[in-house]
């Protein structure tokens, strides 16, 4: 088996976990920017998880052979402060030129404020400016619903924003068609509590074709499962998919979203 | 209809114990609130909502379900007073 981790928090993981994923037949973990667990207090807290994202992690999975890339924003949780918000984007474009920056992300919602909302529209422009594929975070639980509607409409004012260049992240069962129907990718993260079961995802996939869906395990500081992919091809397995069906889930859809970015090239593609 | 899909006596094979399991936890779950003092919040009368929904004959209960406990508003909230979400809208923002 081979996969793609497309939403990997692996700043926050442990070099077992590298390990792990290598021997489950990972061939590439992509990172998007997060919340800490804690607000950063400075812009050049920011600067520096840039720097720990685009020079110091891809080292540290370059050690167990694992090609890292990763996506640059302020995450929602911290976009009350527009403020703050305005210095770190204005950080971002000196490091999309990196040679591992797949574009911007994950950028969205997380209360569904407005000041979440400017913030959105700031690097949605950015992404626009500077033609950069979009990762979108949409919110937890009771907010997901309004949250997912309100990132659509926000990008689907754009011009500038081509739907096939953007996914949506975490889909579940009331918003995966809203995604799917507009266009845009789908992302399903596998959370058994506060997102969605390997079960619950075969199910969506089952129903809409899984051609623009992929799934992820998001895996970060709190409770979260690093080889939850490999659990849902598993899953996939006793469903009755066949082999040639699972690889074109979590392995060729991936590829076919990120290749859309020149650099997102895997050590076969390269040489 | 492709042809590979499990038919019903299959996923009953593959997730009936699973679902019977779950079942049972959350009348469990039910019976402890019941036992416990003290007053109940929004949460038990969203959630008992949505549980109705699992007992609607038609399809899609999971979006339902979920339909039932999200915030059915379409307005941004003035601002941000905390980041985590509970599982269930409290009413109002």
């Amino acid at each position: 088996m081979r996969y793609i981790e497309p939403h990997a928090h692996m700043v926050s993981r442990v070099t077992d976990d590298y390990q792990a994923m290598m021997l489950a037949g990972c061939a590439a973990v992509c990172e998007p920017a997060f919340w800490a667990g804690f607000d950063r207090s400075s812009a050049a807290g920011f600067h520096d998880y840039f720097c720990q994202l685009t020079e110091h992690e891809p080292r540290r999975a370059a050690r167990f052979g694992l090609p890292h890339f990763c996506w640059l924003c302020i995450n929602p949780k911290e976009s009350e402060d527009v403020g703050l918000a305005r210095e770190v984007i204005a950080l971002i474009p000196k490091f999309l030129e990196r040679g591992n920056v797949l574009g911007i992300g994950e950028i969205g919602l997380n209360k569904n404020s407005r000041n979440e909302m400017a913030v959105l529209e700031m690097h949605v422009d950015l992404a626009a400016r500077y033609n950069q594929l979009i990762l979108v975070h949409t919110p937890h639980l009771e907010d997901k619903h309004k949250g997912t509607r309100l990132i659509l409409d926000v990008l689907r004012a754009d011009s500038r924003i081509q739907p096939e260049r953007c996914l949506i992240d975490h889909v579940e069962e009331h918003t995966v068609k809203l995604v799917l129907d507009r266009g845009f990718w789908g992302g399903m993260t596998l959370y058994p509590e506060t997102k969605c079961t390997a079960a619950r995802a075969v199910d969506m996939i089952e129903q809409f074709s899984g051609e623009r869906l992929w799934m992820n395990s998001a895996c970060d500081w709190g409770v979260s499962v690093p080889l939850a992919i490999p659990h849902a091809a598993l899953e996939l397995r006793r469903r009755g998919h066949n082999a040639a069906a699972i690889d074109r889930l979590i392995y060729q859809n991936p590829i076919r979203f990120l290749n859309q970015c020149p650099k997102f090239k895997l050590p076969d593609e390269s040489r | 209809m492709l042809d590979w899909l499990m038919n019903r006596k299959q996923l009953l094979d593959l997730y009936y114990l699973d679902a019977r399991a779950k079942l049972i936890d959350l009348a469990a779950f039910l019976d402890r609130l019941d036992r416990a003092e003290g007053e109940a919040d929004f949460r038990l009368v969203a959630f008992h909502q949505a549980l109705a929904e699992v007992q609607q004959s038609a399809s899609a209960r999971a979006e339902r379900v979920l339909t039932a406990l999200s915030d059915p508003t379409t307005e941004p909230i003035p601002m941000v007073t905390t980041k985590a979400a509970c599982g269930a809208w409290p009413g109002k923002n």
